[in-house]
This record gives C-alpha cells, structure tokens and sequence, in this order.
C-alpha cells in the first residue's frame, strides 16, 4: 500500500464528487418552479417585482450554465454558497447537520455489524437448528421492511404504547447541561433512530456472516485445529471468524452510502436533526446549494468510507498487504 | 369558545378552571414555554418575511408600537398613545422613553421611522404601508407617519408581526435587509432575546430583564421547537415535551381534545382568518361562466365537508371575510345543496350531459401534502360533482413550487387553496379580487376575475376611515362577489391552539402567538 495508491483513490473519488454536483445540479434544475416560488409561499405572496429581486439575488435569472460555472467555481474555492432558505453559509449549516448524521450513521453500523455478526456466528454453527431459523426470518423481514416503515412502526409503539423512549429530536427541547448529562439525553434520544436504521442493516449482516462462517467452519484447517483439541470457541473465534470477517468488511464499507442514505429517511420520521432532514427539506425548498452541499458532503463521505475501508481489508488480510506472496 | 374534552363534565370543568385561572391567578415568575411547531421559519425578522413561523419568535424578540387584543381593540405597546390627525392623514405616534434594544441602544422615533419604511420597502403585504409618504421625527420619543391617502388599515398594520421596530444601528449598515446577518442574530426591544439558534431545529429565547414593561415578562424562557410535521406536534404535546401549538387538523384536534390537562380552542386566529375555498380559473370555459360556478357551488354538501369530512371542528365560511371579522356580511347569498338546480343552472349554461351523462370535464389542483389537514375535499367533489354530470380529474403536484406555478400562469382551471385573511381586507382579503392584481404570482388575484364595481368598492372601503361607512362598503362587495363566485368559500380552516390547561394569560389575541408573550405565565409549576 503506497502513498501514490491513496493520492490516486482520492483523485478518482474527487472526480467522481465533482460528477456528482453537476449530474444534481442538472436534476434539480430541471424540476418545476424555484427557490422564488418557495419563497413566495412562506411569504403569503409576494409582488412579481419582489419575485424578480429574489431571483436576482441569488442569481436564479442566469443562464443554467452560467449558474453551474459560478457554483463550481464556489466549490473550487471551498465555498457551498448561501442557503437560500436560512440565509447561512450551506458549510455553516452542513457543520451543524454532520455530527448528528455521523453520530446516527456510526452507531447504527456498530449495532448492526456486532449483533449482525453475533447472532451469524450462533446461527452458523447449527445451520438447522432454531437460533438459526429464527436468525434467517428475522433478517429477511428486517432486510425487506421499508426502514420509514420500519421507523414509523417504532414511533407508534414508543410514543402511544410503551412510551419509554422520545420520537423525535436529538436533545430534549427543555434540556440545558453539558457533559455526561448531555450525552445521556443524546443516547435516549439515539435508541429508536439508531435501531431503525441498525435493523436493515443488521440482516444484513447476520446473513452474510452465517453463510461465512458455514463456509469457513467447514474449511480444512478448521478441522485441523479441531483435531489439535481446541476448544470450540477459540475454533470459532480465533481461526474461523477472522477469516469470515473479510467479506463482512467489504459489505461495510459499500453498504455506507447505503447508509447514509438510510440515515436520510430515518432523520426524517424521527426529527433528527442531521444532514438527511435537511437535504429533505432542501428538495422540497428548492434551495439548491444546500442540497448541493449535502450531496456534495455526502459524496465525500462515502468516498473516504470505502477508502478506508479498502485500506482496513489490507490490514487485515496479509496476502493483500503483501500482494499474494 | 373552549372545547374538546372528553366529556360535558370534563368540559365543563376545564372551562371554569381556565377561566378561574385567567380571571384570579396571581401571575407568578419563571418557567419556560415550550412552543412546537412543524414551520421552520427563514429567519427571526418579521420585517421583511410574513408567515407565522416567522411571527411567533420575531414577535417575541420585536415589540411593534401597538398590540391588539382578542376584541380587535388596541391597545398601547412601544407607542404609549397615539392620535389622528384631523383630515385623516397622518398619524402621532407617542413612545415611552424607558425601552431599550438588547443590546442597550434606546428606541428611538428614528427607529420607528427606518422600521416603517423598510417593511414598507420589502415585506411582501405591500398595501400595509403602501399610502405611507414619509415618517418625520420631531423628537426623539414622537413618530408622525404621513399619508398620501386615509389609510384606515394603518393602526392593525402597527400590530404584532406586521410591525417589528428593528434596530436601526444595526439594519441601517447598508446590507441588504432580506439577507442581513441579524435576520439570524436579532436584536430587537421585545420581551425576550435571542440565546440560542439552531437552525430548522430550536431558537431558545431568555427574558430580557431590561424590557420596558416593568416586571414583564414573567418567564424565563420561550422555546420554539421545530418538528417534523402535524403529527409530531401532537405527539410532543401528548408527552408534555411541548407547552402549546397551533393545531390545524381535524382528527389532531378531536384527539388532542380528549386529553386531560389541555385546552384546545378555536380562539387565537381571528386575525389570520385562514379559509380553505376552490379558486376559479374565470378566464378559461366553461368556468367563465358564472352558472357554472353556481351549479358547482349548489351540488356540494356543506354540511357533509364540515360533519364528516372536518369532524366538526371547521366553521362554514361564505365570504371571501373571514367570519369573525368586523367587516364580514352576515348575510351572504348561499348556496345549499340543490342538486335539481345546479342541473338547472348547467343546462341554461348549454352544456347538455353526453350519452355517458357527462356534460364535461374540469381539472382539479390539490395543494401538496395537504389533502388530510383540509379535509379531502378534492376527493369529496370528485364524486359529488358527478351527480352534476361534471367529470374532475385531480392534479397532484409534487410539491409546492409545482403547484404554485399551475396557479401564478393561469394553467388550471380549478384548485383548492388557502387564504389568509391577515387582520384587514386591504392587507389579506383585496389583493384576490381587484382586477389591478391579476399577476403572475401566488395568492393575487389568480382567477383572472374582473368586475369594476368591485374594485371601486375596494378602493372606497380601503380609504374609508368611518367604520360603519366602511362596513357597508364590504357588505356591497361580498354581495357582489358572493353572486359572482370567482371563488367558492367552503370554510374557515379548523385552526386550533392546544396547550397545558396551567398556562396563565394564554396568547388567545386575534393574533395568538404573533404577538408579545410578556403576559403569559404558569399558574403551577410545570
């Protein structure tokens, strides 16, 4: 693994980045209406002069082209633009929204690669019996479950019926501290919306890793080190996980746009203040260079994501650190 | 009017309670409010953005010379007194000497006139100040706005949120007003200050200890907590995390009204005037025709909108001046179910019905999203109006800007819509029906509807300052109009204010909770 090999992903993936701003660019544009129209509505209407300042000011009335010359040109220079809806720096805005996303995303993947790979390896060690079947309906209900509906079916049960967690926000509304006390609030706040994205996941993960582990449980040297009188669990965790694990890393590091994307809805249904509500509310707006912004931030994450995890499946795998020798 | 509990007795009883509460409570200092709601403003400067997401905070960190009570009577606020002038054109404002901005800069008279003129000069309810020449300053604590023309609508637009008195150091920077920096960070001279914002998320206001009304206000704190939707509003005030809200639908109120411990009422939107009606394309056929329109009128079920499809909590509206009003016509020409003559109406009007009973075909706009919180009336005059032999097909867009674009180009033919009324007929009610407004904009007069009586009324009755004289001008109007149907009036949206039964003076003025919350205070600990 050289430097070279890194500057050259990287270039690949701000290439694709820049690919991403324009093709969005041209898909916003293209719907009906614009940020005026918005605008408009939140005022109760406004005069058509007012209308033809509001384009004005944020250059709305120049040619499409020019209008993507000039954002580009922005980016180049490290600037997102100004929201159009909250009349702040899109970075300002993206800084306020990326904590929470990163916090909700980051902890979903944890819970679901830990319990997804757990209850794998159980299931796999008796393929027929019940712990496995039960592992094979719940990933399969919980992989084709909508995650909105998912969530939408959390927050009923945990606002009306079992009101033990809050369905919405990040901190209480009332909540004024710091430390500890802040942190515990933001982990109540955590459960639901973490669990519903965990949840799609998770399946996910719990298969692959059953099916892994089958595979490997059954490999020679498995049943080498058997045949040597180690113990079950050294078997199953020292010899046969970490060589199941790999293609479990590998999903990881795909499936966290899928991810972010997941984090998109399920900040929507639990009111999460993240990058995903805001690129919600962005689209309904039309306030491009917000959606820009997340998109473009977005894009940069999951990038930088399979980067690492490129670069972790290396680490982890000797024959691809040392190219097969 | 009070309602909603689960039972007469319950009723009853949370009524007296309330009333005791208001009537003998002491008030007491401290507590938070917790206002939820599912608009995320722009910003905090109702100077230059109309809407109440921006008007519930902005009111609390602006004070406006004067404030309005729930009778419509004003009442002194930054101004202590004020008074006409003999030939009705201009206005003496007298301020109190003692306020201070936020930051500890003394209003000023000169601050009343930059506010003035800057919202004349950028808010979109441009007939507000539209016959304001000048504002002069003679001294520091007195204001004198001159007219070019009487301007009777002039002392409700000094109110609430129409109003903001904005710091003229700070927005006199030569920035672009709209986009200033301090449209995030305000300062103003209202009951509370800024102490937090977190965009589309939570602005948390702090008493303003030195706010010019001694011993105001009473809490310590406002928050206006920003959720997802409806729903979310009304799970927050189910689980106490919210104090109060605006509660716009129908099954949100019947439900938030069998709560014990809330209060849900209708009071509070008298000044909004939200009405919920079918706009009209006047200009394309067979809509042009003012049979059509009636017979349209005459085949819907009224009572059924407002028993079934609103639950009972919608008011009948058939005027285009919302019931409460002043100025609303108790007397409006009706149209109740007659499904004989709107048949009648439709076959004078040459459009026999076709050998599938169809006499044509109309297409109907819905407003994105809102088809629940409006009752689904879309769907209700699809199969009503085919007992009429009217085939509609309903148009979704997919969001706002869609659908305001069919509107402000004329590309439609009916839609539903929601209007506000916003205090005064000449800041809310003429800019539908003056043919001088026919513009390629949302919320003009977009039926294309002309009739030059109309606009000679509303011209009169815009500059008439003798109430009653004025009154008799809206009447002649909302006859005209009430014949002539450029828009069918169905009702007075279900806007309802649910909050704790244990908050002290609720903000239950015509304008509710765009106006100053410095009276409102916990009868209880929370």
């Amino acid at each position: 693994m050289s430097l070279r090999y890194i500057l050259q992903r990287l270039f690949y993936g701000f290439l694709l980045m820049i690919g991403v701003v324009v093709l969005n660019f041209f898909l916003i544009h293209a719907a009906p209406g614009d940020a005026a129209e918005v605008i408009a509505g939140e005022m109760g209407g406004i005069t058509e002069e007012m209308m033809a300042q509001i384009r004005a000011r944020y250059g709305l009335d120049q040619p499409i082209l020019v209008q993507l010359g000039l954002y580009l040109s922005q980016i180049m220079r490290g600037d997102l633009g100004i929201s159009y809806h909250f009349n702040q720096p899109v970075t300002a805005l993206i800084a306020q929204r990326a904590g929470p996303t990163i916090l909700l995303a980051l902890t979903a993947q944890i819970l679901a690669m830990v319990i997804g790979v757990v209850l794998g390896v159980l299931a796999s060690r008796k393929p027929q019996g019940p712990l496995s079947g039960f592992v094979s309906i719940f990933s399969t209900v919980g992989y084709a479950a909508p995650v909105f509906w998912t969530g939408l079916m959390l927050v009923i049960l945990f606002s009306v019926v079992v009101p033990i967690f809050p369905v919405e926000g990040m901190v209480s509304a009332r909540f004024r501290g710091n430390g500890l006390e802040y942190a515990l609030n933001v982990a109540h706040h955590l459960v639901l919306p973490a669990s519903t994205l965990a949840i799609l996941f998770l399946a996910q993960y719990a298969r692959l890793s059953r099916a892994s582990m089958i595979e490997v449980l059954g490999a020679d040297y498995v049943r080498t080190a058997r045949a040597k009188g180690l113990g079950e669990a050294s078997v199953t965790f020292r010899h046969a996980l970490r060589n199941a694990v790999l293609p479990i890393m590998t999903v990881a590091g795909i499936q966290f746009g899928n991810l972010i994307s997941g984090a998109l809805l399920v900040e929507t249904v639990f009111n999460w203040p993240g990058m995903g509500r805001l690129a919600f509310d962005s689209v309904l707006r039309r306030d491009y260079p917000t959606l820009l912004g997340v998109l473009f931030f977005a894009s940069a994450v999951v990038v930088i994501a399979n980067l690492i995890t490129d670069l972790s499946y290396r680490l982890a795998d000797p024959r691809i650190r040392t190219g097969g020798r | 009017m009070l309602m909603k509990r689960r039972t007469l007795f319950g009723a009853v009883a949370s009524v007296l309670a309330l009333s005791v509460a208001m009537a003998t409570a002491e008030p007491r200092r401290g507590g938070e409010l917790v206002i939820v709601s599912g608009e995320t403003p722009r910003h905090m400067n109702p100077a230059v953005q109309s809407g109440v997401a921006t008007a519930i905070p902005g009111t609390q960190l602006f004070a406006s010379p004067l404030r309005v009570d729930e009778n419509w009577d004003l009442h002194p606020y930054l101004a202590e007194s004020w008074e006409w002038a003999d030939d009705g054109l201009s206005l003496t404002l007298n301020l109190v000497d003692n306020a201070v901005f936020h930051d500890g800069v003394p209003v000023t008279s000169a601050d009343v006139a930059f506010s003035i003129m800057t919202i004349k000069a950028n808010h979109p309810f441009q007939t507000m100040f539209g016959p304001v020449e000048a504002v002069d300053t003679p001294d520091e604590h007195t204001a004198i706005i001159r007219l070019s023309q009487t301007h009777p609508a002039l002392l409700l637009a000094l109110t609430g949120a129409l109003c903001p008195i904005i710091p003229q150091h700070i927005y006199g920077d030569g920035q672009d007003v709209a986009t200033h920096p301090a449209n995030t960070a305000p300062i103003g001279s209202g009951p509370f200050r800024l102490a937090e914002y977190r965009a589309g998320e939570q602005i948390t206001l702090e008493r303003f200890d030195d706010f010019f009304i001694e011993g105001r206000p009473y809490l310590d704190r406002v928050i206006y907590r920003i959720v997802r939707d409806a729903a979310s509003v009304t799970l927050s005030l189910e689980s106490g995390e919210g104090d109060i809200a605006t509660i716009t639908d129908a099954s949100s109120i019947s439900r938030l009204g069998g709560i014990d411990g809330l209060t849900v009422t209708p009071r509070g939107f008298e000044g909004i005037g939200p009405i919920q009606w079918v706009a009209f394309n006047t200009r394309v056929e067979p809509l042009n025709d003012v049979r059509v329109r009636q017979a349209i009128a005459y085949a819907m079920d009224t009572d059924f909108i407002l028993n079934a499809l609103m639950r009972g909590v919608a008011t009948e509206q058939t005027s285009p001046i919302i019931a409460s009003s002043p100025f609303a016509d108790p007397a409006m020409p009706t149209y109740p179910l007659d499904i004989d003559r709107a048949n009648a109406l439709l076959d004078d009007a040459g459009h026999p019905r076709g050998d599938d009973g169809t006499r044509f075909t109309l297409v109907m706009e819905t407003i994105p999203g809102r088809d629940q919180a409006l009752g689904n009336v879309p769907e209700y005059m699809r199969s009503q109006l085919r007992e009429v032999g009217i085939n509609v097909e309903l148009r979704a867009s997919p969001d706002f800007p869609t659908w305001a674009g069919h509107l402000a180009s004329g590309d439609f033919q009916m839609s539903m819509d929601i209007v506000f009324n916003w205090g005064d007929p000449v800041i809310g009610v003429h800019r539908t029906y003056l043919s001088t407004n026919i513009r390629p904009v949302i919320w003009s007069n977009t039926q294309g509807y002309e009739n030059a009586r109309v606009d000679e009324v509303l011209a009169m009755a815009g500059s008439e300052l003798d109430t009653a004289a004025r009154t008799s001008l809206y009447h002649e109007f909302q006859q005209i109009v009430g014949a002539e149907l450029p828009v069918y009036w169905i009702n007075a949206l279900p806007y309802h204010h649910a909050f704790d039964d244990r908050i002290g003076n609720p903000p239950l003025s015509i304008w509710g909770m765009m106006q100053s919350m410095d009276e409102v205070y916990w009868t209880e600990d929370r």
